[in-house]
């Protein structure tokens, strides 16, 4: 039986969220399928990471550890992670959708000829008949992403080839530990076997990397705000409204673009999915694209001045009205009436 | 020996502008009215062009080519390059490419980019059309040249050797690459200079020769000088192989697609009067959603 790879990201010895969080769907995928999930580590000085990936239900992981693994570069990681696939035949391959699996995954598409979907939104097992042969097919991927501006949501299948590869970005798939002493065996890779010279072409001048500072994922309350907030002043409102809750401040891409808030910020397709307990949407209008990211929130506010912006349709609570005139109430109201 | 500049080709799309999506853009029926989206240069392509100009800035006897693919109408771009100071373009054109995924795509393209042999090949990280970032990463792997994605900024190239800082995440690095390699830029770098009056006058006529044939200008101007003939080129022109493009060379298909329809849930409409935004702080303190 083909199984589930999961390509994991490491950061100073530990594996980053969205690696746990590709290994929880790829647990309950292989579960659905019947095989098993495989966890491919790549850095240096990584003994031990093992420890990190089974609890997630990975049942084999294999280690590359050697020093010019790290930091990741294209051409190695590229090599290894092509050798390892076609020497183990997944029928699945996962990468996170950071700027290390988004310059990875489509290099190993391209020399796996597979095909490969770009930030899924969700990943499911189901079957497919080709219309013109009649053709069936039985758990195959679907991949499903918002697509064209987030105007339409699209299923996309890999019939023919394999692995069916998929990034999917943090915070969109849930992270749970399967079994606390979920065990499974650990596999060195043999990089001499795949490795050329050639593959070290780059030199690192420099790299500065900071630690996370805006963390708007792990942050229970969310005060976000679009366009229709109007200013980078207008925005001050928010981080006020924020303060007071204390939550964080979101932004959508429009906002981000016109340069309302900083990058780290923004909530969707393109930016961080969230979960919070409140999700307070101001000035946004509701494209999909932005939606996408944060319609899990437990309870959604929307303040607009449009009665009929889309983001009503989602929101718990609808205040038609203008951002400047709100937002200040309800931290007036808000300090009123708690203790 | 150094060479005198280098052959810089530019990977450019035409994209319909999502980023802006009116209240005619969805038909009736609920598909895409592709019609009433303005079609432009996709945005990081422009930040992917100024990196090359900057180039050409630096070191005399820089070349730029634009490379779109793509259907007649996509000669805008080529033209909209040479407006902003590229010195030619190749469109590349044919009914074969239709239904290509991002795999076949790549293959086309970096059939096209061989028979440019450049010493850079630089896109924008991605089309707004997709957002994938598929391309660049596919046709440095086909043409098997190393790639460097996210550049931000390309600070030198000297020497054999393109110096290139890339955005990340959270931090930055600058990384040394031989050439030829292929650039993804990001929309984090410098915007486009806009066009030069001088460029646009020089380039105004340049035309395909389809759109040539189309037209009812002048046809005589456009055979004596070179400069204002775009190259359209075809499956042939690039000995491409029919069973590597379009649907049949794409390992991807599309099963199903679903406009977005907002799930209709009762939400409490409120206005702004202070006692709606009281009674609402009220609910959420005593229901332990804040406080």
């Amino acid at each position: 039986m083909n199984n589930i790879i999961v390509y994991c990201e490491i950061e100073d010895g530990h594996v980053v969220d969205v690696s746990l969080e590709l290994l929880t769907k790829g647990r309950s995928l292989a579960n659905q399928l019947g095989c098993k999930l495989e966890a491919l580590a790549i850095g240096h000085d990584i003994k031990g990471i093992e420890k990190q990936l089974f609890p997630y239900g990975a049942d084999i992981v294999h280690i590359a550890d050697d020093k010019r693994l790290a930091p990741y570069q294209t051409l190695p990681h590229t090599t290894i992670v092509v050798g390892v696939i076609r020497d183990e035949q997944p029928q699945i391959a996962l990468f996170g959708a950071t700027s290390v699996g988004r310059d990875l995954a489509p290099r190993v598409s391209s020399a796996l000829h597979s095909g490969l979907t770009a930030d899924c939104t969700s990943l499911e097992i189901g079957e497919h008949t080709e219309n013109k042969t009649g053709k069936e097919y039985k758990n195959l991927l679907y991949q499903i992403r918002p697509a064209f501006g987030g105007n339409i949501i699209a299923t996309i299948i890999n019939p023919d080839h394999r692995p069916q590869m998929a990034t999917v970005r943090e915070g969109v798939m849930k992270k749970e530990i399967y079994k606390v002493d979920h065990a499974g065996e650990v596999r060195n890779v043999d990089i001499a076997k795949y490795l050329k010279d050639e593959d070290f072409v780059i030199a690192f001048l420099d790299r500065q990397i900071e630690k996370r500072k805006i963390d708007i994922k792990n942050s229970s309350i969310i005060v976000a705000g679009g366009y229709g907030v109007g200013s980078k002043e207008n925005f001050n409102l928010l981080f006020q409204l924020a303060e007071v809750l204390g939550g964080e401040v979101g932004a959508s891409r429009a906002a981000v673009d016109a340069g309302f808030a900083e990058h780290a910020r923004q909530v969707g397709q393109t930016g961080v999915t969230v979960r919070p307990k409140l999700y307070i949407a101001c000035g946004i209008s509701g494209q999909i694209q932005h939606t996408a990211g944060m319609d899990q929130s437990a309870m959604i506010i929307s303040i607009n001045n449009d009665p009929n912006a889309p983001i009503n349709a989602l929101a718990d609570y609808a205040i038609v009205g203008e951002i400047g005139e709100v937002v200040p109430k309800m931290i007036k109201y808000y300090k009123q009436n708690s203790k | 020996m150094t060479k005198k500049g280098f052959k810089i080709v530019v990977l450019a799309k035409q994209v319909p502008d999502t980023r802006n999506v009116g209240k005619d853009a969805m038909k009736a029926d609920g598909t895409v009215n592709r019609a009433a989206l303005p079609a432009i240069f996709n945005p990081e392509d422009l930040n992917a062009l100024e990196q090359a100009l900057s180039i050409k800035d630096r070191y005399a006897g820089t070349t730029i080519t634009i490379l779109t693919m793509g259907p007649g109408r996509a000669a805008e771009v080529i033209r909209e390059g040479m407006y902003r100071g590229a010195d030619d373009g190749v469109l590349l054109t044919d009914r074969k490419f239709a239904g290509s995924d991002t795999l076949a795509t790549s293959y086309a393209i970096s059939l096209a980019v061989k028979k440019l042999n450049p010493d850079i090949v630089i896109a924008g990280r991605q089309a707004i059309d997709g957002d994938t970032a598929q391309v660049g990463p596919q046709v440095a792997e086909k043409m098997n040249l190393p790639q460097v994605t996210y550049a931000e900024e390309i600070l030198a190239v000297d020497k054999g050797k393109a110096v290139i800082k890339r955005r990340l995440e959270r931090g930055f690095e600058v990384v040394s690459c031989p050439m030829p390699l292929v650039i993804t830029v990001n929309a984090s770098a410098p915007e486009c200079r806009s066009r030069n009056a001088k460029f646009v006058m020089k380039f105004k006529h340049a035309k395909t020769v389809t759109e040539l044939q189309e037209s009812t200008s002048d046809y005589m101007e456009l055979q004596n000088r070179a400069y204002l003939r775009i190259p359209e080129w075809g499956v042939a022109d690039i000995s491409a192989d029919d069973k590597e493009l379009g649907l049949s060379g794409s390992p991807t298909k599309v099963k199903k697609i679903e406009n977005v329809v907002f799930q209709a849930k009762e939400a409490k409409r409120l206005t702004a009067a202070d006692t709606d935004i009281e009674s609402l702080m009220k609910e959420l303190i005593s229901n332990h959603t804040i406080g």
